[in-house]
């Protein structure tokens, strides 16, 4: 681990390890909030904010945390510090609280921040860990506004509420204009990343997106058994 | 003559019936709606006609060509679509929405899950439920056929469909000339008929699907308190019976599985029509039985020759 350079770690969440278009976790807000880019910047921030701080609390604490009892207590964690943010949205964006609705509590059980936590901070010390959380954290806003671009400009026809376009493609900020927005900018990632380079298979492991941070690999164990086996 | 031995894997003998011709018979059975089309709502439901097609056409090679596939515009397939789709509008829509309609069913629905043959549900219809769902102001506005009673139109222009119109106002003859408002294509019940039966005669349909369909159709309006005559000649029931329905790739291959998606299409239909807040659900139902295919197929799949199912609880 120690010869990753920080810079890997920030940069990895943006394309290459990006949560949303890669790792495809934290789909429920992904879809719910994504009807304009204005929602979807705040529930990026919002997320990221709770993500570098979580990442680096529980990366402090991961030597006291008994294993038995560690998802509860990075829940506890990450729940504090969503009250935090959304004590401080509704005092200060009070706008953005009213359209996020649900979802900004909803951050606590976001599968990107336990994810997160679970893979990286609970196994890494400080400082790569909160670049971690920060590299995720504009992935997953990046994926966001994409996303909220797309939808608000042939839904709506505007763009952060200006009016652009004349005619508008209701189905673009319905649930099924979502689903496929979505499914286009997965293939688009996709298509970035095999661009980027192209592996060569060696482990049953390589196909998962989260092998490098897999404590187990149980599956590569499997498979080296089944291979014995079956000699 | 060649004299060589020719040798090849089976089969060894080879039908006439290749997807070009199937598709030639569909758009011949489609002839006597699209004259009707243009008979009752004017040339404007041609030129309608002519951009869907070339469109599709179009978008179809474009498409094959950026993902680097074959092109098979010549199996006609896209022609279908496109005059599919356009049977499926109302006559005076705005070119540009029929354009984007056929974008989403050759480049999204058709091409993007595989072409000809890979598409998960009708792409014509698919098309049609996105505008629907897009557009709604438009693709509810329904130009008053030549000949339709004078009751129906409360304006001079514009008329309820059948479906949404008070009872009385079209009688069933006006129902089967299509003298009444709808999209372009749907409003002849008689000329989608005929095509159904040179379909049917040309064995590219079997009729198990639309009769299914129109017969468990009859039964629930009854049962629903409907008149049943009235809800089979009206709306999009025949041209989605005989033509969307039975879409090669969308309808079960099974004898069993037809018979029980075309129930399932029927049952949706008149009970969208009797309960939802929209007059028309045929292309909603055809949509979601698409979509259990694989699951009805599965589960009406012919037993093997030698098979012998096994008993509940009986070990191997």
């Amino acid at each position: 681990m120690e010869k990753r350079s920080y810079l890997k770690e920030l940069t990895k969440g943006i394309i290459k390890e990006n949560p949303v278009l890669c790792l495809v976790l934290g789909t429920c807000p992904t879809l719910a909030v994504t009807t304009s880019a204005f929602n979807a910047i705040g529930m990026g921030v919002a997320a990221t904010a709770v993500l570098i701080c979580s990442n680096a609390v529980i990366s402090l604490l991961r030597k006291f945390i008994p294993d038995k009892v560690r998802i509860p207590a990075y829940i506890t964690i990450i729940a504090g510090f969503v009250t935090v943010v959304q004590m401080l949205v509704k005092a200060f964006a009070p706008a953005i609280n009213n359209s996020l609705g649900i979802y900004l509590p909803l951050i606590v059980v976001n599968c990107i921040i336990l994810g997160r936590a679970e893979m990286f901070a609970g196994k890494n010390p400080v400082l790569p860990s909160i670049l971690d959380g920060l590299g995720m954290g504009i992935g997953f806003t990046a994926a966001l506004l994409c996303m909220g671009i797309i939808r608000e400009f042939f839904g709506s026809g505007t763009l952060f509420g200006m009016q652009i376009m004349p005619v508008q493609i209701l189905i673009f900020i319905l649930p099924p204009g979502g689903f496929f927005v979505f499914g286009i900018l997965i293939m688009l990632a996709n298509k970035l990343n095999s661009r980027a380079g192209k592996k060569v298979k060696t482990s049953p492991c390589d196909g998962c997106p989260m092998s490098e941070n897999c404590a187990e690999k149980s599956c590569e164990k499997t498979a080296k058994e089944a291979t014995v086996n079956a000699d | 003559m060649d004299t060589k031995l020719h040798v090849s894997a089976s089969p060894h003998f080879k039908g006439s019936s290749t997807t070009r011709r199937i598709m030639l018979d569909v758009i011949i059975a489609l002839i006597p709606a699209s004259v009707m089309a243009c008979v009752i709502f004017g040339m404007r439901s041609m030129v309608l006609i002519a951009i869907c097609i070339a469109t599709c056409v179009l978008l179809e090679f474009i498409s094959r060509k950026i993902m680097k596939r074959d092109t098979t515009i010549g199996d006609l397939s896209a022609v279908v679509t496109g005059l599919l789709l356009a049977l499926n509008l109302p006559v005076d829509i705005n070119p540009l929405i029929a354009m984007f309609g056929c974008l989403i069913a050759i480049v999204v629905v058709k091409q993007m899950f595989g072409g000809i043959g890979m598409n998960f549900v009708n792409p014509a219809l698919a098309a049609r439920i996105v505008l629907l769902v897009s557009f709604p102001g438009p693709m509810m506005h329904w130009v008053t056929a030549a000949g339709a009673p004078k009751a129906a139109a409360i304006d001079a222009t514009t008329s309820a469909t059948p479906l949404a119109a008070e009872p009385g106002v079209y009688s069933y003859v006006d129902l089967l000339l299509g003298r009444c408002g709808g999209s372009i294509g749907e409003v002849c019940a008689l000329a989608l008929i005929l095509g159904g039966i040179y379909l049917v005669v040309r064995k590219v349909i079997s009729p198990i699907i639309p009769c299914v369909y129109l017969g468990t159709a009859a039964v629930m309006s009854l049962i629903v308190g409907l008149d049943p005559l009235y809800q089979l000649l009206s709306g999009g029931l025949m041209i989605g019976a005989i033509f969307m329905a039975t879409d090669y790739t969308t309808s079960p291959v099974t004898k069993w599985g037809k018979v029980i998606y075309a129930i399932g299409c029927g049952i949706l239909t008149i009970l969208l029509r009797a309960f939802s807040n929209m007059p028309e659900g045929v292309s909603f139902s055809i949509l979601l039985m698409n979509i259990l295919v694989p699951l009805i197929e599965r589960a009406t799949a012919p037993r093997t020759l030698g098979y012998i199912k096994k008993k509940k609880g009986e070990q191997k």
